[in-house]
């Protein structure tokens, strides 16, 4: 069909009586970065663990290089392969080193042989500066350098997306950057990224394409040019306002 | 008891404490530490040495002692009771092999997702809260005389095989229990980490939440084998000699109580490591715990 990687229909998802999600549609293209902004609840996180069929969604289809992945009999453990996720709280497992933890899954679900795949793991970690800490565990690792260990890890799986919720967020302000610059050179690669993020700064140089989420919907979507200099919203417009009064734009 | 609370109150006034100069509050952590253990001394003498004074005056003492506490007794019984503790020891740690396995295996069975594997979740809690709910001594008398009476061809005779089965049921139901609550203890985000990477939820379990889980659980792991440890003794009941038996033996022959309290002391000598050793596990993970912040 079209260049579109990933597609979103309709989405609709519930936790209880409580919608999050009420009716997404999203395309991405390949080698396009989407960026999703808005206030925390508005449903950025919920939609990315959907998009990872971490949460199973009420209503809609997410298609994914044009298969429904969100139809009943679909091998989850296969889709989960292409789409890698980096969470807010890294999620490094704790009781393995460096390089166990970026090649686990390449080992476990691939079938790489351990030599291949710690290689593979190696240079990766060596692109980002990682490759010293390579036997250490998670816990002898700054914030920042765990969280660059955690989107290794998700690129050890050559994911055709990649999908990252907030990762910044948890982090010491002046650990911020060394994870933004490794997601800029992501970006500056042509991977096909959707950011949740409430670095404003940061999506306006990085995405191609900024939606805002209020209240489970994208109420508006364009260029970040045209997000954050002209919104047409007024919704957008006092979300922005808000920010810029934090003194975070 | 007293000893140690008062020096841990003695540790952390240090860094809690008021910002005094170091000097002075060096001295008076060393004059809190005296005053401390001089308690701890005097509160002991007191309680312990009335407990003596009590039991050592009582009317009956000098038969309980006789009846009891009689060294030749003792010397007699001694090398026999260690002896057959041999037997006990061989039956827990062919057990704990056997119970970890099986432990383990009934708590992952329960980790297991899906509405198509619900009768093996259903056989696994049923077979949990079955084996908690029947004293062992029951199980040991249906499986030790019940099961060999059937006479059916190829089933083992032998009490201590039947011994090693019960136990085996028996306390893998309460380990199960004990990794069940450690699986449940590793935060979901590891396992969406793990899922999100294309591992399957067996694959999940198998690489990242069990060995956290194990982890943590090894304190009241050793716990429980304390306990099993103690039960061997139950087995004497289907005709097995080990440590018991022997000093029930020991004792009908010199009508004297002594040997049941060799059995005692060698319980005591055998367990006592066990439970430091377990402690001190527990006061390093939790001094760990607080190095790391916890839940991670």
């Amino acid at each position: 069909m079209s260049e579109a990687v990933l597609r979103i229909e309709g989405l609709h998802k519930s936790f209880g009586d409580l919608e999050v999600l009420k009716g997404i549609d999203l395309a991405v293209d390949r080698h396009e970065v989407v960026c999703l902004i808005g206030a925390s609840g508005s449903g950025k996180s919920t939609l990315l663990r959907c998009v990872n069929l971490l949460e199973e969604i009420d209503a809609g289809r997410i298609v994914i290089d044009d298969v429904d992945i969100t139809a009943k009999g679909v091998d989850v453990d296969r889709i989960r392969r292409r789409i890698g996720i980096v969470f807010q709280a890294f999620n490094l497992f704790p009781h393995m080193t460096i390089l166990d933890n970026v090649t686990l899954a390449p080992r476990k679900v691939l079938g790489r042989k351990r030599p291949e795949a710690e290689r593979a793991a190696t240079e990766l970690l060596e692109r980002f500066g990682l490759a010293e800490k390579r036997n250490d565990v998670p816990d002898l690792l700054s914030g920042g350098q765990q969280q660059r260990v955690a989107i290794v890890r998700a690129l050890a799986m050559e994911p055709d997306l990649l999908l990252l919720d907030e990762v910044t967020s948890a982090l010491d302000p002046e650990l911020v950057a060394e994870v933004l610059n490794v997601v800029r050179e992501l970006a500056a690669g042509g991977m096909t990224m959707v950011i949740a993020t409430h670095e404003m700064g940061f999506a306006r140089d990085i995405a191609h394409r900024v939606c805002f989420l209020d209240g489970g919907r994208i109420v508006e979507d364009g260029p970040p040019a045209e997000i954050f200099s002209e919104p047409r919203e007024a919704r957008t417009r006092q979300f922005l306002q808000r920010i810029i009064e934090a003194g975070r734009l | 008891m007293g000893l140690s609370g008062g020096s841990r109150d003695v540790d952390q006034l240090g860094p809690v404490g008021p910002r005094e100069p170091l000097l002075f509050r060096r001295r008076s952590d060393r004059e809190q530490l005296a005053r401390s253990l001089t308690i701890a001394i005097a509160s002991s003498v007191v309680v312990f040495g009335g407990l003596a004074w009590i039991v050592m005056n009582s009317p009956g003492w000098e038969n309980v002692q006789e009846s009891f506490l009689d060294p030749a007794v003792f010397a007699d019984a001694l090398p026999d009771v260690i002896a057959a503790f041999w037997v006990n020891v061989r039956l827990f740690l062919i057990a704990e092999v056997l119970i970890l396995v099986f432990g383990l295996l009934l708590a992952v069975v329960r980790a297991l997702p899906g509405p198509a594997l619900f009768p093996l979740r259903l056989m696994a809690t049923v077979y949990t809260d079955v084996f908690r709910a029947i004293p062992g001594l029951l199980i040991i008398y249906v499986l030790g005389f019940g099961v060999p009476g059937l006479g059916i061809e190829g089933v083992p005779n032998d009490p201590f095989f039947w011994a090693v089965v019960t136990l085996t049921l028996v306390y893998s139901a309460y380990v199960s229990e004990v990794f069940r609550a450690g699986i449940e203890s590793v935060h979901p985000s590891q396992d969406a980490a793990a899922r999100s990477l294309g591992l399957s939820r067996l694959q999940s379990l198998r690489y990242v939440v069990v060995p956290q889980a194990v982890r943590r659980v090894i304190p009241p792991l050793l716990n429980d084998f304390i306990g099993l440890q103690k039960d061997t003794v139950l087995v004497s009941l289907i005709g097995v000699v080990e440590i018991f038996r022997t000093a029930q033996i020991k004792a009908a022959a010199n009508f004297n109580f002594t040997p049941f309290v060799a059995v005692a002391l060698v319980f005591i000598v055998v367990t006592l490591p066990l439970s430091r050793f377990t402690e001190w596990l527990i006061v390093r993970q939790r001094r760990r715990q607080a190095r790391t912040g916890g839940a991670r």
